[in-house]
């Protein structure tokens, strides 16, 4: 995997599933830029196409008034995505746990659980109004999750 | 990017064919609509063939938990074929895998519904 860092690259998007299959294929292009093997590929690519999601549908609800602003950084060390939505915030301690047996069945609330499983690092930060989400990806390690 | 879904009887049993990606909006939306329609219809035993899905969100998911759920609500059963190596290791590790049952033959497939 290379060892080059490129400057990061921001873009602020309106709130549409357009704008998440935009963030969705940028992550792809990255990684494979970085030489990530295809498996990790799938596994960024995925991540950050959830947290456009959660951005999109849960952060900004679709609202054609709010943007997410998506940013992609290869550090030399890491992959870098920050995806931010202008939502009421979101305090990932509130999320139920989709692992639980009584949460088994329902229809939603994975995305976060596959972010974290995907990436090796994740960090949530309270924007006032809105939330950024931080994925790391660090260049050089070993598959995580599936 | 769109999914692609087409549907076959065999034996009793309603096969949809599904190809390309179940995720939020388009996909999921189908799969749904679709499933609707079998159980509106009556038709309560369901197979679903993901040999042609190459990519699932956490919504498509949620999507497939949805239609096995109202599925076996109504009395029917809903069964899964053909996992490709990606849609399998999200079934597993969201601990969904064992929830349905996965079939990797058609033929033993259809003869696993209930007689009815």
């Amino acid at each position: 995997m290379t060892g080059q860092p490129e400057r990061r690259v921001t873009y602020t998007l309106d709130s549409s599933l357009d704008s998440v299959n935009k963030v969705e294929q940028t992550a792809e292009q990255m990684a494979r830029k970085a030489g990530v093997d295809e498996d990790d590929i799938f596994r960024i690519s995925m991540a950050v196409r959830e947290a456009a999601v959660n951005a999109v549908l849960h952060g900004n609800a679709y609202d054609p008034d709010k943007r997410m602003t998506a940013s992609f950084e290869n550090t030399g060390v890491d992959l870098v995505i920050r995806i931010t939505d202008e939502g009421k915030g979101l305090d990932p301690s509130t999320l139920p746990d989709p692992l639980a047996p009584e949460n088994l069945l329902r229809g939603s609330g994975r995305g976060i659980f596959l972010i974290r499983s995907f990436m090796d690092e994740v960090h949530f930060r309270q924007m006032h109004p809105g939330t950024e989400l931080t994925l790391i990806k660090h260049l050089g390690t070993a598959p995580t999750g599936a | 990017m769109s999914m692609k879904i087409s549907t076959r009887q065999v034996d009793g049993v309603t096969i949809l064919d599904l190809g390309g990606r179940i995720t939020l909006g388009e996909g999921s939306v189908q799969l749904r609509d679709s499933v609707r329609d079998l159980l509106a219809k009556g038709q309560k035993k369901i197979l679903l063939n993901l040999g042609d899905v190459n990519y699932i969100d956490s919504s498509g998911i949620g999507e497939l938990v949805s239609a096995y759920t109202t599925v076996r609500n109504q009395g029917g059963e809903l069964k899964l074929l053909n996992l490709t190596r990606k849609v399998h290791d999200l079934l597993q590790i969201t601990k969904l895998y064992t929830v349905f049952d996965v079939k990797d033959d058609e033929a033993s497939a259809i003869a696993s519904y209930s007689a009815a």
